[in-house]
């Protein structure tokens, strides 16, 4: 399982890497456009629209998506769901990666990042939930870095403190949890202030909780989907007990899913009824609202459910793709498309291509870092030297 | 005037700044407390 | 003793409050703010107000502000509907009028200093201050530029210098922050050559305004905007028509920003301290759950050997007197043959005696 690395062998030239180099080199060069001529140059972003893909996907986006880190630790270490085991790895890296990935797009997007500490060292702007975010998001990635770190340090052939970073396992994890729930719903949350820039759909009083629960979602679709492809492209590196608990994983975060969904559905419908928005979804904007509702969570819901039930793995996998694609829209819609909503068309924002560019830019360093990880470190497998001990 | 909070922001900044500082010796507190209420439990195995 | 419990008490609560809570904060749960005692405000009253433009020339020199591409005498630009951006504090917009469409409507925008700022509210560096004066004044020092300000103005005041890549800052009006404190009026109003703009103490300029309405009947929409708009705001107006045919949000509500925001920032402290009671809670159980089945499956394996031993020693007993019964049997079909083999041979040799006897002996002996 431990085999050394076969790369010098095979060829650079794979289209994986031709793809990856030609996006990174793209990508170079807009950050040095970036960071000398200022967003003006590379991006649509207005006094009106303030926040485009960068929050809107990069961020809103990106640590929903990476919050498989803290739902699968939780359900493995907390919950006692031990035969999830050989998830927990793969989950904590793309977590990891993942929050390292938001806070570098955000020195993309912050006017100043040099100043990012400054919340924290200078100036506490306490009544922020951006504040809360900032803190919560730079503690979580040290807790995701220490509760990766135990892979790293086995690569790394240090025993002494990969025993000492272990011992921290249940204590990581717990504030993992804590740290998440404040950050996932206070994203949801940053939105509360805007009430009249908020399409009345989407603007709830209960958006943070409605971020959480849809984390949870996201956290457990995602597992699924990586795991997928993972094994398509990394079964060579996995173990035999990371191939026999994989099926187990689809079909329990599966069946997880599917009930989560149900009960983000109802309370969905209840913030509406709350609002009493029904009058709204025979506009434009509420059939959108539907699509998203029925289309990427009703539907989702259903279908995990016959998955499971007939132990129909295949399903499974494409609906968890569904689900993240739902996520991803959710995100959208709240932080770009239903927002602005009630101004002229020719004031909303749409991304300049450079912006897509370093969203593209962003996601192919994740996945660069993700293969030169799994291809070294124990990830999909237990390191042998260590067996005994989890 | 000084030492008065005439603004719910004001009042906000304030209260949520203690809030802050509690919230971090809360996790720390609490952290230790786990490891003194089962302290007893290590020492008899 | 000397010292009185009530007195001890008293001590105990001067230093607990007075450590604790330096600032009086008697702001309980019913405690209504109303802001600053005597700060300022400008009152607009777009019925007076003619779009010269004078306003924002006055602001553009007060605040050194770069010249704009068409000069402001040139009222064409009034054409399209502007708004504030980072190199204009303050813009006069044209309206049509309803009532009577010869004469146009104008509307002054700039930042309107919320009582209760919502860009304040949602800083994270704390870079806008509410200052006793009225003024919301914003501190380019500090500023990451997460643009959240923005997002978070229901009037979309704030504007960002997205054209700077190393010191990009928010711009905004500042209500002459400087100006007013010394006891000078802000360039705008200075420069209004009508009583459109009057700066002065808020709570006098309401009084203004409620006067105005009531001398002139049929002049303005009895509503004065800022009164209460998102909690109420320094800058106040007066209008002939309702406030949105002058481009005004009449949707916004009266909840200051603060408020909104409030009940999570309220519930963030109840996960911190109940998350961890109940996520350890439930790592508890579970591991105690794991260490009762643990025992359980560890006190059926000891279950199931005892059986398994009982079973074997059984099987061993049982074969054993099995074995016991064949040797037995065995001994037996000796015997009987010896001693068939004994009467036959008496049979066939009665006359040899002494030999058969101890044959016999002997095969007793082997048993």
């Amino acid at each position: 399982m431990s085999e050394e690395s076969t790369t010098t062998s095979r060829s650079y030239l794979t289209p994986f890497n031709m793809i990856a180099g030609i996006i990174i080199i793209l990508g170079l060069i807009v950050t040095a456009l970036r960071f000398t001529k200022g967003l003006a140059t590379v991006t649509n972003l207005s006094d009106y629209n303030p926040w485009g893909i960068w929050i809107g996907f990069d961020l809103m986006v990106g640590v929903a998506l990476a919050a498989g880190g803290y739902v699968t630790s939780a359900a493995v270490y907390l919950f006692g769901m031990k035969k999830y085991h050989s998830a927990v790895r793969p989950a904590i890296l793309t977590g990891f990666l993942g929050y390292a990935l938001v806070v570098l797009a955000l020195h993309y997007d912050v006017g100043r990042p040099w100043r990012l500490p400054y919340p924290f060292i200078v100036q506490q702007g306490t009544t922020s939930l951006l504040f809360e975010v900032a803190a919560c998001v730079a503690l979580y990635l040290t807790v995701l870095f220490l509760e990766f770190s135990p892979a790293a340090l086995e690569w790394l052939g240090l025993k002494k403190v990969r025993r000492l970073a272990i011992r921290f396992t249940l204590i990581l994890t717990i504030f993992g949890v804590i740290l998440s729930t404040l950050h996932q719903s206070s994203l949801g949350a940053l939105f509360l202030i805007a009430p009249s820039k908020l399409h009345p759909l989407w603007y709830s009083s209960y958006l943070p909780i409605y971020f959480f629960i849809s984390s949870i979602i996201a956290g457990l679709s995602m597992v699924i989907f990586e795991g997928t492809l993972a094994h398509r492209y990394y079964a060579h590196k996995m173990d035999s007990a990371h191939m026999e608990e994989k099926d187990h994983v689809a079909l329990g975060f599966g069946k997880a899913a599917s009930f989560v969904l149900a009960g983000y559905l109802i309370t969905k419908v209840i913030g509406i009824s709350a609002g009493n928005h029904w009058h709204l979804l025979g506009t434009g904007y509420g059939i959108w609202y539907l699509v998203e509702l029925l289309g990427f969570v009703g539907l989702p819901c259903f279908l995990y459910a016959l998955g499971v039930r007939e132990k129909n793995l295949v399903l499974i996998r494409w609906t968890a793709v569904l689900t993240v694609i739902g996520v991803v829209l959710n995100r959208l819609n709240i932080s770009l498309i239903a927002f602005n909503w009630h101004l002229p068309s020719s004031e909303r924002y749409f991304p300049h291509w450079m912006e897509i560019v370093i969203s593209a830019f962003i996601v192919t360093i994740g996945l660069v870092a993700y293969r030169f990880i799994v291809s070294r470190m124990p990830i999909f497998y237990e390191h042998p030297d260590y067996k005994e001990s989890h | 005037m000084e030492g008065m909070l005439h603004t719910l922001h004001e009042f906000m900044v304030y209260t949520k700044g203690i809030t802050y500082i509690l919230i971090v010796l809360a996790l720390f507190g609490i952290t230790g407390f786990w490891l003194f209420l089962t302290g007893g439990d290590e020492e008899k195995k | 003793m000397s010292i009185s419990r009530r007195k001890f008490l008293g001590w105990l609560a001067a230093a607990g409050g007075g450590a604790v809570l330096g600032k009086s904060a008697d702001a309980a749960s019913n405690k209504h703010f109303t802001g600053y005692p005597g700060s300022k405000g400008v009152l607009y009253d777009s019925v007076l107000c003619i779009g010269c433009r004078n306003c924002e020339t006055g602001c553009n020199k007060v605040n050194d502000l770069p010249a704009p591409d068409k000069p402001f005498d040139d009222l064409t630009v009034m054409d399209t509907h502007r708004r504030t951006d980072d190199k204009t504090y303050t813009v006069v917009n044209k309206y049509q009028n309803p009532n009577y469409p010869k004469s146009p409507l104008y509307r002054k925008i700039q930042c309107n200093h919320c009582l209760e700022p919502a860009c304040a509210s949602a800083c994270f560096v704390r870079a806008f201050t509410k200052t006793p004066v009225g003024a919301v004044t914003y501190n380019a020092s500090v500023c990451v530029g997460c643009r959240y300000c923005m997002i978070a103005c229901p009037f979309e005041i704030p504007a960002y210098e997205y054209d700077s890549a190393f010191s990009p800052r928010i711009m905004k009006c500042t209500m002459c922050y400087p100006r007013i404190s010394k006891g000078q009026l802000p360039g705008c109003v200075e420069a209004c050559p009508t009583e459109a703009l009057s700066f002065g103490k808020r709570d006098q300029l309401l009084k203004l305004a409620r006067e105005r309405i009531r001398k002139y009947p049929g002049r303005y929409v009895e509503h004065i905007y800022g009164e209460r708009e998102m909690g109420g705001t320094s800058w106040l107006y007066l209008s002939a028509v309702p406030f949105k045919e002058i481009g005004m949000r009449e949707d916004l509500g009266v909840t200051p920003a603060p408020e909104l925001t409030a009940g999570v920032l309220n519930a963030v402290p109840m996960v911190v301290g109940i998350w961890p009671v109940l996520l350890t809670g439930i790592y508890a159980i579970n591991k105690r759950n794991q260490k009762v089945a643990d025992a359980e499956s560890e006190a059926a394996v000891t279950v199931a050997l005892d059986q398994a031993k009982l079973e074997a020693e059984t099987k061993l007993s049982e074969a054993l007197a099995k074995a016991e019964k064949e040797k037995a049997e065995a001994i037996e079909q000796e015997v009987k043959k010896a001693l068939e083999e004994a009467a036959k041979a008496q049979e066939a040799d009665d006359s040899d005696e002494g030999e058969e006897g101890t044959g016999e002996t002997k095969t007793e002996e082997d048993a």
